[in-house]
């Protein structure tokens, strides 16, 4: 087990350099010249022009850029970004609330997903199966924005019950509706996939063995349907909880909220490459750790999951 | 024992869950203490007054700093820190300052506090992308760092500015934030003095760190202010949105006080959401676009011929009723109507009108020296929510010319600007002046004047540069703006950008707050707005 563990580790190494210098050289491809932007209609000043060029050295090749940014991640210094703040405190203040965000709606996915889902995989053909089907479409083929813009319309400035956008704490009171929202389509894919694998896990031999060994439903639904039904589950909420921390653009848009895509986003239009690169690895690796995780969770699941030395 | 390993992991992630979540901040808002928050954009670079040319800095520094004029709401400059600005000649000019005023850590303002803040932002080396500001004065270069002789320190309270030529609005320029004063604290580390600036304004920085990058930023009344623009509110709290959309949603739930902006989305229906909180007026915007001259078919008398055919093909009324709702003016010169000298009939502004036959006649001419052929491209950045009226102006010249006509889409502003600065673009693009000081100059000199800094097309006219330094030079405003009129009469006939609509504040308040009014800069004057 640890040494699977200390495999996996290492194996993120490649990633993590080959990621920078991929994102680097896209950045660094990208059209358009930062710097002419900075005087936005106004005439580019030429030797004011020169100097913040050389300033972020802009003015090197690619390859001799990518080490210089390279260098200084291993001696703790991530760049600074335009407007002269070094960028590790911006992802500092950042991935805290994205990755607070990303938690919350997991944990509605899995509370409310793997619930409706487990009770219409039991009753199927059922009104309720049959309502919760129709209710996961509607959400599932409703963009984000659109459910954005409603209940940010409806439930914070039509009745008030929450403010239409976070504040610079970002609390977790703040993040419910937000939270809410991100989670709507990963609630709607959990519920369907949950129920057909508990429908696919009911008709087994073992939970008929369990039945007649005299259990309980209770007991049985709990320890031998569920728990053998999470796995598909387990699978997606860990790419779900990946793609919520870099793709909770749209949604961190509308409401305001200071975390990783806006930030991300904004970079992106400036040009500021340390600022994206540093993002970008830090997505990556966030990423790799949830995906080990994952894996050692499936050992916990299901006993015939073993991961050797 | 299975049963025990899935609840550890359990125990785990909720654990996990908890520290996460408990990592938050509880207050937030602002509705207490009479703090009037505002919506602004995260500031770009260190709040160094020199080094600020773009609207999410501007704000701050205008709050924090006082220089020696400010403009009141119709762009009229006032005195703050100036006793007097005077010259005999438009070239050596005295300024003599009001005495007593500090800093907020308590440093005094003289006239050292003046020359070499200016200095600094002058400097080549330093880099300011504000530094064309100080050109005008004497010993400025562009090339290398030289001494700016034209300042000099007469006593604490007295300097003279000596320009390299005549400039008759120089003291109009002065109530741009670029001719602020700083502390001696600033030349220390002037970025790290950036992220806790001390100014001299209506107000001060709440506490050091009170500029959340990203988040917001909070001002306090500064108690010690003596000028003009005396805060009626206890402070401001300027929230960073990412989109205007976000500002207006909340300003609608009474969680933000002042919108300035409101999103196109909203445009149709915002006054009847805020009734009489919603803010219409003009604004010191011009839009236009420009077609350089070295493009195939737009050089000498047949590029003048068809330029004023494509003005004449634009109905500019009905691309801003359909695609603005209205909110926006219909250009009749190259400046704005709230501009002092503005004047909406001109010598030859019936270029401007809508008259489709008579352009179709024009292109005709211009065919006969050479015949058209392609299609009209007009560029823009696809990022600035520009698409909607490149479509319908490209539209109406399809339809009243008969040729092929579209947009040409570029993804960000910066490849956007590249392709301008580089003379690299090959199609018509969007060009568009916001004022810095109220005056007709500033919407003249710097886009038509030939080699000046923002003229994209590259213009060049004799006559144009000769009524430019006339106005320069002019010993009264109403001569300059004769001299500057009399200038756009020859842009008009020769077009180098083709004006489309004057830009308006379009904004709005909660229902928390009164005395809301916006500025000739568009900018809510935030001082006077009385919060309950």
């Amino acid at each position: 087990m640890t040494g699977y563990i200390i495999r996996r580790v290492l194996q993120a190494l490649p990633v993590f350099f080959g990621t920078t210098l991929l994102i680097y050289f896209m950045v660094f491809a990208m059209p358009g010249d930062p710097i002419v932007a900075m005087f936005g209609d106004r005439g580019v000043n030429q030797a004011v022009y020169e100097q913040l060029r050389a300033q972020y050295h802009l003015d090197e090749p690619f390859i001799v850029q990518y080490f210089i940014y390279i260098g200084g991640i291993f001696q703790g210094d991530f760049g600074t970004s335009f407007s002269g703040q070094p960028v590790a405190d911006v992802l500092a203040a950042t991935f805290p609330v994205t990755i607070r965000l990303a938690i919350m709606a997991v944990a509605i996915e899995m509370l409310v997903g793997v619930a409706v889902g487990l009770v219409a995989g039991l009753r199927k053909g059922k009104l309720f199966d049959n309502s919760s089907l129709v209710m996961s479409l509607i959400l599932i083929s409703t963009p984000v924005f659109v459910i954005a813009f409603v209940s940010q319309f409806f439930f914070a400035i039509k009745l008030g019950w929450a403010k239409p956008t976070v504040s610079g704490g970002a609390g977790f009171t703040e993040l419910i509706l937000p939270a809410i929202v991100l989670a709507t389509l990963g609630v709607a894919y959990i519920v369907r996939l949950t129920r057909s694998s508990v429908i696919d896990t009911a008709s087994q031999d073992f939970v008929r063995t369990a039945y007649s060994k005299g259990l309980t439903t209770q007991r049985v639904t709990r320890v031998h349907i569920l728990r053998n039904s999470l796995i598909p589950v387990v699978t997606y909420i860990s790419i779900d909880f990946g793609i919520l921390l870099v793709g909770a653009t749209v949604t961190e848009g509308i409401f305001n909220v200071p975390g990783v895509g806006r930030t991300l986003y904004q970079a992106i239009i400036r040009g500021e490459g340390p600022t994206v690169v540093s993002f970008v690895t830090v997505m990556v690796l966030l990423y790799l750790v949830v995906n080990l995780l994952t894996d050692l969770l499936y050992a916990a699941l299901d006993p015939r999951i073993r991961y050797g030395k | 024992m299975r049963f025990k390993k899935l609840g550890l992991a359990a125990v785990a992630v909720a654990t996990a869950v908890t520290l996460t979540l408990s990592g938050c901040a509880g207050t937030s808002g602002g509705g207490n203490n009479n703090i009037v928050s505002v919506n602004g954009s995260e500031p770009q670079n260190p709040l160094i007054a020199t080094n600020t040319n773009e609207v999410g800095g501007g704000l701050i520094i205008d709050h924090i700093y006082a220089g020696l004029v400010y403009y009141d709401a119709d762009g009229t400059p006032v005195n703050e820190m100036a006793e007097s600005i005077t010259s005999d000649d438009n070239i050596t000019w005295t300024v003599k300052i009001k005495s007593g005023w500090k800093f907020t850590n308590g440093e005094e303002v003289t006239a050292h506090s003046y020359v070499d803040a200016w200095k600094y932002g002058a400097l080549f080396s330093n880099a300011q992308l504000n530094s064309y500001f100080f050109d005008a004065i004497e010993g400025f270069s562009y090339e290398k760092d030289t001494e700016l002789t034209g300042l000099n320190v007469v006593s604490p309270t007295e300097f003279t500015v000596k320009l390299s030529s005549a400039q008759s609005d120089f003291p109009l320029r002065l109530g741009y934030s670029g001719f602020v004063p700083q502390p001696k604290a600033f030349f220390d580390d002037p970025k790290a003095f950036g992220e806790n600036p001390i100014g001299n304004g209506p107000y001060m920085l709440a506490e050091k760190g009170a500029w959340k990058h990203n988040v917001d930023i909070n001002l306090v009344k500064n108690p010690d202010y003596k000028g003009g623009r005396v805060a009626k509110n206890g402070g401001l709290k300027i929230v960073f949105y990412a989109t205007l959309d976000a500002a207006y949603a909340d300003l609608l739930a009474d969680n933000l006080d002042v919108l300035a902006g409101i999103p196109d989305a909203a445009l149709k229906t915002y006054k009847d959401d805020l009734g009489d909180r919603a803010v219409d007026q003009g604004a010191a915007i011009f839009q236009s676009f420009t077609i350089p001259d070295r493009l195939a078919h737009w050089s000498g008398e047949e590029g003048k011929l068809r330029r004023a055919a494509l003005s004449l093909a634009i109905n500019r009324q009905e691309i801003i009723d359909v695609i603005f709702n209205g909110t926006k003016k219909p250009a009749r010169d190259f400046t704005s109507p709230v501009i002092a000298g503005w004047s909406e009939s001109l010598e030859g502004s019936d270029v401007l009108d809508f008259n489709p036959t008579k352009a179709k006649e024009l292109w005709a001419q211009a065919d006969k020296i050479s015949k058209w052929s392609g299609k009209f491209e007009l560029a823009y950045n696809a990022d600035g929510g520009h698409q909607g009226w490149v479509d319908a102006l490209t539209n109406s010249i399809k339809n009243s010319l008969g040729i092929e006509a579209e947009g040409k889409a570029y993804p960000t502003f910066a490849e956007f600007r590249t392709d301008i600065t580089e003379k690299t673009i090959t199609a018509a693009f969007r060009t568009g002046w916001q004022a810095d000081y109220p005056a007709l100059a500033n919407f003249i000199a710097p886009l038509y004047q030939t080699g000046a800094g923002a003229n994209d097309g590259q213009y060049s006219s004799a006559e144009v540069d000769a009524l430019i330094a006339k106005g320069n030079t002019a010993k009264t405003l109403e001569d300059a703006n004769k001299a500057y009129q009399d200038a756009q009469v020859i842009l008009l006939k020769d077009l180098p950008a083709i004006p489309m609509w004057y830009g308006t504040s379009n904004g709005g308040y909660s229902t928390l707050v009164s005395d809301v009014k916006f500025g000739w800069n568009s900018v809510p004057l935030l001082q006077n707005i009385i919060k309950q």
